[in-house]
């Protein structure tokens, strides 16, 4: 699983930071730091974080290109 | 392939009847496989699009996020090779990932590729974005201890490097990468020394006011700030980073270097396309179409992202080229949208530029084109007490505002940014005092910073010479 968040949405309501810890910090008061490539058993608190963001500011998903094929 | 010459010669005919009919068919290439590319591709496809797609990026990893190549990277809590970006969505595109592209040939609808093929294409987008401005000694630029930091392998080889303990790092360039950068080596405990040939850090994106609070806090948290010098050599001894030479005739030992002048637009490969493509980025209208040399509009090839320069009405229709990771998902999905859509239906880009940056425990975000402006205020907040809100204004409205730990104000400032209200903004939002008087905002003429403006206006304002975003190299 990847997550990237709009920073630029975010308020630092810190939902997020609340409902996966592991996952989601605030750095200082206000910036929220976060791990892009969460290890698989955060899965579930993090999907319930994205829902929870007030403004909808998590992104979810695979990693791009688990789908392939991939040409070089 | 079928009898209607759906590969064949007689594109023309297909092409005009193509405006009419169906746009969500045919062949989409997209060049530089990153945040625009891919955002890009998905929008395509919730778009409707159900022709081919193929990305070629010259980077042989996935698409990944840069923010935090320069946050959560440098401080080690996240390895550069995990910020692959998530899909939104499957795209059903053919990546051509590793592979260049040399070329554009927009008669022939090819785009020339590095390792000899042709990829031939029905519309174009170009989003190959930007690179590190190098150190322009090559020499110099090669020794062991000389970074840059654009792309994941610069930051997991930067990374590794901090991580190693260096006794003194250097930080050419105090913008919002220098900067971060900085800010991450105190938090490791790491010695600092920052030079900026401008007047104070951030002073470029964000005028003198801003530059100055900036320059307090890096030296607050323990950086060797060295302002309005320029760092005349890097020296080395046996292959390996030493130290490094001041124009003030200062010198300082450091192992390690990171060159933080700014970014270059990726638009080598369009110098024969015929396109208006040069260092300020690729000219493309407000639907994100490319214009030609002549400045005339194409309605095949379309442009997005960081190498993008466009017009926005808020801004007197000044040409932009934002450096912003917002920009670059909101052009995306505009041009995407455009792309399978005929005319009557298009859509123009007209996202207030936004952009944000952590930096010595700070959360610094900004709406609007800070240097689009004339005058800026204090609305909300102290420098004292490490939150405010500046507010800036040109001719008498509000054009831009840029918070520091007050996040949850922009949203009220985007609006009067919005609705052209007047400057300085009444009382309405502040929570406090404002108690501070409009002062000039004073953004430097850019060929006097080391760092860039990530936001350039690469037009010009009719009172001012602010022509160019960077010195050329
Ligand atoms: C360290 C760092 C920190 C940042 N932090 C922030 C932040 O805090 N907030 C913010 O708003 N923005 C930030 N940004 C800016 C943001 O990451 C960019 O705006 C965004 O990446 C732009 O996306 P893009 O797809 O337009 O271009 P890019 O991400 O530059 O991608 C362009 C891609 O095209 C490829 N390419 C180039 N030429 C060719 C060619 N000829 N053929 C094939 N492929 C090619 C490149 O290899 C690259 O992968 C940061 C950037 C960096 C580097
Ligand atoms: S819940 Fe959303 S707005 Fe709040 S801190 Fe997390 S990402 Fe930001």
């Amino acid at each position: 699983m990847r997550i990237a968040v709009d920073l630029n949405r975010c308020q630092g309501y810190a939902q997020c930071v609340f409902l996966a810890p592991g996952v989601f910090e605030l750095h200082g008061d206000e910036a929220l730091m976060y791990t892009p490539a969460p290890p698989a058993d955060q899965r579930e608190r993090v999907l319930r974080a994205a829902a929870a963001c007030p403004v909808q500011a998590i992104v979810t998903g695979e990693p791009v290109g688990s789908e392939g094929p991939y040409v070089r | 392939m079928s009898g209607n010459g759906r590969d064949g010669q007689d594109g023309k005919d297909r092409r005009d009847r193509q405006g009419v009919r169906d746009m969500r068919d045919g062949r989409i290439v997209i060049v530089g496989a990153s945040l625009a590319g891919l955002r890009a591709a998905e929008a395509l496809r919730d778009e409707g699009f159900s022709g081919s797609l193929t990305l070629v990026g010259e980077e042989p990893h996935p698409p990944y996020d840069r923010p935090p190549l320069s946050k959560q990277v440098l401080l080690g809590r996240v390895r550069a090779q995990d910020c692959g970006l998530p899909a939104r969505r499957e795209t059903d595109a053919q990546w051509m990932l590793g592979v260049r592209a040399t070329g554009l040939d927009p008669a022939g609808k090819r785009v020339l590729l590095g390792n000899g093929d042709q990829l031939p294409y029905d519309r174009l987008l170009i989003a190959t974005g930007t690179r590190a401005r190098p150190w322009p000694d090559s020499g110099e630029a090669a020794l062991d201890g000389v970074f840059t930091l654009r792309t994941s392998d610069d930051a997991g080889r930067l990374a590794e490097r901090l991580e190693s303990g260096p006794r003194r790092v250097l930080v050419i360039g105090a913008g919002f990468t220098g900067s971060e950068i900085a800010s991450a080596c105190r938090e490791r405990g790491l010695e600092v020394t920052v030079a900026e040939r401008g007047r104070a850090p951030l002073i470029g994106a964000l005028g003198a006011t801003a530059g100055a609070f900036a320059a307090t806090l890096q030296r607050a948290h323990g950086v060797d700030l060295r302002c309005e010098v320029t760092v005349t050599a890097l020296r080395g001894s046996g292959g390996r980073l030493t130290g490094a030479e001041f124009s003030d005739g200062s010198r300082i030992d450091a192992d390690v270097a990171v060159v933080a002048l700014g970014a270059v637009r990726n638009t080598e490969w369009l110098a024969d396309s015929g396109l208006a493509a040069g260092p300020r980025g690729v000219a493309c209208d407000a639907g994100c179409r490319a214009f030609d040399m002549y400045g005339i509009v194409t309605d095949d090839i379309f442009v997005a992202g960081d190498v993008a320069r466009f017009p926005h009405p808020l801004f007197e229709y000044q040409m932009l080229a934002l450096e912003h990771w917002g920009n670059a998902v909101a052009q995306a999905e505009v041009a995407a949208h455009n792309m399978v859509s005929p005319a009557t239906l298009r859509r123009p880009h007209l996202a207030v530029p936004a952009f944000w940056s952590s930096q010595f425990g700070l959360n610094i975000k900004s709406v609007g084109v800070p240097t689009f402006s004339d005058q800026v205020v204090i609305a909300q907040g102290s420098p004292e007490e490490r939150r405010l809100v500046a507010v800036y204004g040109y001719r008498g409205r509000v054009t831009a505002a840029v918070s520091v730990n007050m996040a949850k104000w922009l949203d009220y400032y985007r609006h009067l940014i919005e609705t052209a209200a007047p400057f300085p903004p009444g009382p309405g939002a502040a929570d406090g005092v404002a108690g501070s008087e409009p002062v000039p905002s004073d953004v430097p003429d850019p060929h006097v910073l080391s760092h860039g403006p990530t936001v350039a206006l690469t037009g010009h304002l009719p009172d001012r010479r602010l022509t160019l975003l960077r010195p050329d190299s």
